[in-house]
């Protein structure tokens, strides 16, 4: 058994959040009924020519901005020869040998906190294709071409990754990226941020890179781990068998969790690029790329910097609490609102009950049921000592589930912590009377009772005894070898 | 009626000598009685045109002048019109009715001309001769044995035998200089981008211009006028002012420098250059100088225009597939099917050949040595052209190294019908304007003389036709029987 | 330069279209003869020439502003249509 090494390079299709198409004035808003959105440039008719949203080349911009890419000062649109039923052109206007960005760079971080750069060839405009539909059509395929038109930045990456998880880490980032700067929403499940996925093996030290194959149209994160998973186990079962691999373009089918080749692309297609006569070449001048310059906001790892730095945050916890500008904001807020210091109490409620709650409903941080200033308002009565971290726990599921601020939940729930040293004597004194046995054994070295006799206030108090207080009197109290 | 001059019609119809409707009427007949032995049309829109006629004349009525107001016109069927067929001289487009106006026959509508029809063409624009049509080929009014030229045939026969008072054309290669100058007529083709390509059939985009056939400069100057100017809709469209082309064109020649293309003399037929003498000796006697100038390069046009074009048709016509208009072949077993026989049924061969000559030239292994190569020469032409240029104001040759040729005589060789272009493609290249205006007969059929301006020099170039036509009358002759 | 039967059969598969076996012959011929006519290029020295890809040099690509013109029209524009079912162009299966 060989060591073999993955080399595995990403391109994804990110659809471009203009308003209309990149060649046509339709509307690029999904949903909309069949072939509703789709004008006569859409559909191809004769004599419709293109003409390119200015936007489109804006995004494309700020996005080589942001991974300190070359902007092209002078790129090409190519058209991409091919015929499939969805491309109504029997062309899709690509770029090819002059992309209007050229190399960038991003830095990832990995499940284990190490940064990695990833490379980033190219990205280049071109336009989405339209939808075949197969459902209440027998041998035959309906199609929609309300998509076709739509802008999309391919992001080409260098061949960088090395496993499964550094991948989903690189699609994460871009994802996070393009969110950002509002080039994109990146919905998945609406088809607004595809991935495709390039894998090959060698065997390690080597230099020369495997034969790879193509995987195609991941959606998902989960897809995209679980599909290059499988991919290398068979290239490598293959190899070790003594088979080759080939090239070729393949699917991942998730119901049966395996990658498939796709038959209809078995054949090299030549696409015969050429530029687009249609089109002039686009130039692209400093006024331009500065005025992009301007609107781009700050970047994810400059806020997570500047997380770590301002909030003594970890760089983890910086990089989660920066994933998305929404859940940034939210958390910035819920920091001011506290005193100094507790940028970690706020940090851990974000990254813990709040994003469970959030993941649970499948809902967003923009709709969430507790908002910043419930939050505040919330943990403001853990620092002020109202009550317990454990106690806040169940006051922040009935603030999300009922809707009502923090304080009105403690008082009709009666959830004040007691903070009175006389009434938790009192109770530790009832406990320790009750429970004998206990007493004795704890006293004569069994240590861990300790926890037994925390566990007993806590139930005859309802969990509000204040545990630090509760630790200290409890300590006086049991004496002896007693230790928490 | 149908010997006037736009000028004159307009006149006649500014003072009510005659409305737009009893014009229209006078065409129309004509059409039916002429037209069956030339096949110049694959639609009539009578019913259409009168009342776009009676239109137009309650818009005279009401006080309103324009140069085309109620003047009749005939469309190429390659362009776009909301409402009818717009077939392109195809099988694959024999069923489709357009639903949009393209932007030049929007500007015309708008300037109150009345459309009779559209004219057969070459299918999809390609060819010399007008044989390749769905529809049939165009017979040459001065002989109806002989093909009128392409791919605007149609348009070229209809104006030379005086159906309409002009006609629009395009011109990739010649396709309107060509067969101006075998029919007798004046043919323009305006600079690349002058004119809107919206809603213009496409064959090679970075060839195509939109033009127009008159039986004067002056009336294709003022055709020009309405077809000219930027559309957003057009990215390759130039945004440059359009200047008032009947204006000038009566400036006298005197200084104006005409270059001869010393390659275009060499191995010129006898009868055809002594045309060419006798057009020079016009033009000096009217004031302009005349000297040699040498495009080295242009030998390499035809070579370079038969990998260009073909390459951008191949492309431009993959969008012919069955699927959301145009011909779908018969039960089509499956997607393959549906796409092979739908082409291969719905286009006609000298189609097919020039798809298969271009998917050839740029196709792995092979775009280097073509596609790549021709666009070099393509820039060489160019260059040349513009030397041209500093030395001189226009470029002077026939349109064609012969007249008319038989119809069928050069169908079987598609490199023998694609020389017929050696004189017209360099301007095509370089996205230079060009004229053809009748300069003489050979063998009692047509010839033409072509004159090419460098970048929007349409005003200059007809200015030149112009003062030719002032003191020749070659443009004024008819074909016998059309008179 | 001579092109063969299967050179020509690659290429028509390529633009998607259907040639007879009758007619296969007259296609061999006339592109073969194309590309020979064409092969002239080949001679011509262009050294380092950039390729000229349109006519106006110096232009550059307009740009629109990023609006929605248009509305929806599918009706009209699936009059042409060979098969439309409920506002879908209708083909045989598309397998992927």
């Amino acid at each position: 058994m060989r060591d073999w090494e993955v080399v595995i390079g990403l391109e994804i299709h990110a659809q471009l959040a203009t308003m209309s198409k990149i060649f046509s004035g339709s509307a690029t808003a999904y949903g909309a009924p069949p072939n509703t959105q789709a004008n006569l440039v859409d559909l191809a008719y004769p004599g419709v020519l293109p003409v390119l949203n200015a936007r489109a080349v804006q995004m494309a911009v700020k996005f080589g901005l942001a991974v300190d890419a070359t902007v092209a000062r002078r790129s090409v649109f190519a058209r991409k020869n091919y015929f499939y039923p969805d491309l109504p052109k029997g062309y899709q206007i690509s770029q090819y040998e002059l992309p209007v960005v050229a190399r960038g760079t991003l830095k990832v971080m990995l499940d284990d906190g190490v940064v990695k750069t990833i490379g980033i060839t190219r990205a280049h405009l071109e336009e989405d294709a339209g939808k075949s539909l197969h459902e209440g059509l027998a041998n035959a395929s309906g199609i929609d071409l309300n998509r076709a038109g739509t802008p999309l930045l391919e992001i080409v990456s260098e061949p960088d990754m090395r496993s499964a998880k550094e991948a989903v880490a690189y699609m994460k980032k871009v994802h996070t990226l393009v969110r950002y700067l509002e080039i994109c929403d990146g919905n998945m499940q609406e088809g607004s941020f595809r991935c495709d996925a390039n894998v090959s093996v060698r065997p390690k030290g080597e230099e020369k890179l495997g034969t790879r194959a193509e995987i195609k149209n991941l959606n998902s994160f989960r897809f995209v781990e679980k599909a290059i998973q499988y991919e290398i186990a068979r290239q490598v079962e293959l190899i070790e068998s003594g088979g080759k691999v080939v090239q070729e373009t393949r699917l991942y089918d998730s119901d049966k969790d395996e990658t498939r080749s796709m038959r209809s692309k078995e054949e090299a297609n030549d696409y015969r690029y050429f530029p687009d006569p249609d089109l002039l070449p686009v130039e692209i001048d400093e006024k331009f790329i500065e005025a992009v310059r301007l609107t781009l906001p700050e970047l994810p790892d400059q806020k997570a910097a500047r997380f770590a730095k301002d909030f003594g945050l970890s760089a983890y916890d910086a990089g989660v609490l920066s994933a998305s500008r929404e859940l940034g904001a939210y958390f910035e807020a819920v920091v001011a609102g506290l005193k100094a210091g507790h940028a970690k109490l706020a940090a851990n409620w974000v990254m813990g009950e709040l994003s469970s709650a959030l993941n649970r409903d499948n809902v967003d941080i923009e709709h969430s049921r507790v908002n910043p200033v419930q939050l505040i308002g919330l943990l403001n009565r853990i620092v002020d000592e109202t009550i317990s971290g454990k106690i806040a726990k169940d006051v922040f599921e009935a603030m999300w589930s009922e809707g009502k601020p923090a304080d009105a939940i403690i008082e009709a729930k009666g959830l004040r912590q007691i903070t009175d040293a006389g009434a938790i004597e009192g109770v530790i004194d009832a406990v320790m009377a009750a429970n004998p046995k206990q007493l004795a054994d704890y006293r004569s070295g069994k240590d861990k009772l300790f926890g037994f006799f925390v566990g007993q206030v806590m139930k005859a108090t309802e969990g509000k005894a204040n545990p630090a207080q509760l630790n200290e009197l409890l300590k006086k109290k049991l004496g002896g070898g007693g230790h928490a | 009626m149908h010997n006037l001059f736009i000028g004159e019609l307009a006149e006649r119809l500014k003072k009510r000598q005659i409305s737009s409707v009893e014009l229209t009427r006078h065409f129309l007949s004509r059409i039916e009685r002429l037209n069956p032995a030339l096949n110049a049309f694959i639609t009539l829109t009578a019913e259409q045109a009168l009342a776009d006629a009676a239109a137009a004349d309650a818009r005279l009525q009401a006080g309103e002048r324009g140069p085309l107001l109620g003047i009749p016109l005939i469309h190429k069927d390659i362009f776009c019109t909301d409402g009818v067929k717009t077939s392109c001289g195809s099988r694959m487009l024999d069923n489709f009715v357009a639903p949009y106006d393209a932007t030049v026959v929007a500007r015309f509508k708008a300037a109150g001309t009345v459309m009779l029809g559209k004219s057969n063409m070459d299918e999809f624009a390609m060819g010399s001769s007008n044989e390749t049509s769905y529809y049939g080929p165009v017979k040459n009014p001065w002989d109806i044995s002989k093909v009128p030229g392409g791919s605007s045939g149609g348009s070229a026969a209809a104006t030379a035998a005086r159906l309409a008072p002009f006609a629009t054309g395009t011109d990739t290669g010649g396709s309107i200089r060509q067969p101006a100058a075998l029919t007798g007529v004046t043919g323009l083709k305006p600079t690349y981008g002058r004119v809107s390509r919206y809603g213009m059939i496409a064959f090679a985009s970075s060839l195509d211009q939109a033009g127009v056939f008159a039986r004067s400069a002056a009336d294709a100057a003022a055709a020009l006028q309405i077809m000219a100017g930027f559309d957003a809709r057009d990215s390759t469209s130039v945004d440059v002012p359009v200047p008032d082309y009947s204006k000038d064109l009566g400036s006298p020649l005197k200084g104006l420098k005409i270059g001869l293309l010393r390659e275009f003399f060499d191995g010129l037929e006898p009868r055809n250059a002594a045309l060419i003498e006798d057009a020079l000796n016009i033009y000096t006697g009217l004031g302009a100088e005349t000297r040699e100038v040498s495009l080295p390069h242009l030998p390499l046009s035809v070579p370079t225009y038969y990998v260009v074009a073909p390459a951008e048709c191949s492309s431009n016509l993959s969008r012919f597939d069955g699927v959301r208009f145009g011909y779908r072949c018969e039960n089509p077993k499956d997607l393959l099917d549906l796409y092979k026989r739908s082409r291969g049924e719905g286009f006609g061969a000298e189609v097919k050949r020039r798809i298969m000559t271009g998917t050839y030239v740029l196709s792995a292994g092979y775009f280097d040595a073509y596609y790549l190569k021709a666009q070099k020469a393509r820039r060489l032409i160019t260059n040349d052209f513009r030397s041209a240029f500093e030395k001189v104001d226009l470029v002077i040759s026939p349109t064609t190294p012969t007249p008319a040729f038989d119809i069928g005589a050069k169908m079987n060789d598609p490199v023998l019908m694609y020389l017929n272009d050696i004189y017209t493609i360099g301007a095509n290249l370089a996205g230079l304007p060009g004229v053809s205006v009748p300069c003489g007969f050979v063998d009692d059929l047509p010839m033409g003389l072509q004159l090419i301006g460098p970048h929007f020099g349409e005003a200059k170039l007809l200015n030149a036709a112009h003062q030719y036509q002032q003191a020749t009358d070659w443009h004024r002759h008819a074909p016998r029987g059309y008179e | 330069m001579s092109l063969t039967r299967q050179d020509v059969e690659k290429i028509a598969h390529l633009a998607r279209l259907s040639i007879t076996d009758q007619e296969m012959p007259v296609y061999v011929s006339s592109l073969s003869s194309i590309v020979t006519f064409v092969d002239e290029l080949s001679r011509s020295d262009t050294e380092g020439v950039l390729p000229m890809a349109h006519p106006l040099d110096g232009q550059h690509q307009r740009l629109r502003a990023d609006a929605v013109s248009e509305t929806d029209n599918h009706e009209k524009y699936q009059r042409n249509a060979p098969s439309v079912t409920a506002g879908l162009y209708v083909v045989p299966r598309v397998i992927e």
